[in-house]
């Protein structure tokens, strides 16, 4: 399996990497990772005539935190992410993803902005951002703009993202000090997509919760905010009764594809599983 | 195909500095395995799952059919022939996947153990189960990874100095 013929660009900058993108359009895509653009070329479901590699932009990478914003750079790898020790201490949500996407060698490699961009529906970091409420930086020869995660995703692989932008950063104001978490992920082996999955955060207080915030994976052709059923659970004691009514306000926003990882119905009663464990598992990790 | 625009790459196999032309969409498999007749690695699913073509490159073990190789230039990388001791003797990884009979066909073998390298690299005493999530992206058909996981145990031993006890069954 060889890839079609392609011109092969390695901007240094930014700016000179949007340029390009600018003069080919449609023609042209960034290269972050490359594993999932490689695959399809391989397969030739895509064909980009130009490829501008972003692997020689050092500004694209690194993690950095100012007041109660962290900020990723798009090149910052999983294998990165995982090994953070701000992100472990303030967002440990994020490490928690990370080791349950792909394998050890992909994620060496594979990037977040590489994960969040592609708008492909299986991918983990898209329902985390959208949960963690991050934005992403946008960068075109107009300059920056930031695009909240929750508005981004359009269908699977189409995204706010223009042809002539790359996707430079990613934004997360940073949950409150003892807040609770957990990236639930049903899948049928390690490398696999989600079946179903779900992302938690929330605070408590005393016995109340003090916010939460739900996103499910793969069982739509988006990334899924669920906020209705975080408005359900924030103000609950977790109650048997509101747990179960806010299951089903996440079910119920489902679309999952019948395929190989089982029928539309069964995604969707596990979204709710998934839904049902994160928060489990959230509440008893939150410092009240 | 000669209208075809060649780059020209360098890089450091196995310690040996390389310098070749190529094709942008030339996979870093192929170069290694054409040009460079490294075939120690392997050419197994093509799709980034199996792990049989993983090599070194600058200190991350990677899946070589899953880039380009234009995006390795100016690394260091090391494959299954670059992994024996400077005076040829079998590396501990090795002489663990001998000892413990972690290869049956032997196609895994040399991505198992570029990927185990890598893992006692940055764990040098890993658990049973740390040892089965490091080597989560490397597949074998043969083995039930039993004897992979023994021989990876017997090479930290080896390595750490410790003496290697087999777990009773």
């Amino acid at each position: 399996m060889i890839p079609g013929v392609f011109t092969y660009h390695r901007p240094s900058s930014v700016a000179e990497a949007v340029a390009i993108l600018a003069n080919h359009g449609d023609e042209a895509r960034p290269l972050s990772g490359g594993h999932s653009l490689i695959p399809m070329m391989k397969l030739r479901m895509a064909a980009p005539e130009h490829l501008v590699d972003l692997g020689g932009i050092a500004a694209l990478k690194g993690i950095s935190e100012d007041g109660d914003t962290i900020t990723i750079g798009a090149m910052t790898t999983q294998h990165e992410l995982i090994g953070s020790d701000l992100l472990s201490a303030k967002l440990p949500i994020i490490r928690e993803t990370a080791l349950m996407i792909a394998d050890p060698q992909i994620r060496y490699v594979g990037t977040l902005g590489g994960n969040v961009a592609n708008g492909d529906p299986g991918n983990d970091m898209p329902a985390l951002m959208q949960c963690l409420d991050a934005s992403y930086v946008l960068t075109g020869p107009d300059g920056d703009r930031q695009v909240a995660a929750r508005a981004f995703y359009e269908a699977a692989y189409f995204t706010a993202l223009a042809p002539e932008e790359i996707l430079t950063s990613i934004r997360i104001p940073v949950p409150a000090a003892g807040h609770g978490y957990a990236y639930e992920k049903l899948k049928r082996k390690v490398g696999d997509y989600a079946t179903a999955a779900a992302a938690i955060v929330l605070t408590m207080n005393g016995g109340t919760v003090g916010m939460c915030s739900v996103a499910l994976t793969n069982v739509a052709d988006t990334p899924l905010f669920a906020s209705e059923a975080g408005d359900i659970l924030t103000g609950s004691t977790l109650d048997a009764a509101t747990v179960k009514r806010a299951v089903a306000a996440a079910e119920a926003i489902t679309q999952p594809a019948s395929d190989g990882r089982g029928p539309a119905e069964y995604r969707t009663k596990m979204a709710g599983v998934m839904v049902e464990r994160a928060l489990a598992r959230a509440a008893e990790r939150a410092r009240s | 195909m000669s209208d075809i625009e060649q780059i020209p790459v360098t890089m450091t196999v196995n310690g040996k500095k390389v310098q070749r032309f190529v094709e942008a969409r030339t996979l870093l498999i192929h170069f290694l395995r054409e040009e460079l007749n490294l075939t120690g690695p392997h050419i197994g699913c093509e799709t980034s799952h199996c792990g049989a073509c993983t090599v070194e490159m600058n200190g991350m073990s990677v899946k070589s059919c899953t880039l380009f190789a234009v995006q390795a230039n100016a690394a260091e990388l090391t494959t299954i022939e670059g992994m024996a001791n400077a005076d040829g003797t079998l590396s501990a990884l090795q002489e663990g996947f001998r000892q413990m009979h972690g290869l049956q066909c032997g196609f895994c073998t040399p991505g198992m153990i570029t990927r185990a390298h890598r893992l006692l690299q940055e764990n040098p005493n890993p658990t049973e189960d740390e040892i089965r999530m490091g080597i989560s992206g490397n597949l074998c058909r043969c083995t039930g990874y039993q004897n992979i996981v023994k021989a990876i145990q017997y090479a930290a031993a080896k390595l750490n100095g410790t003496e290697f006890q087999e777990a009773a069954e």
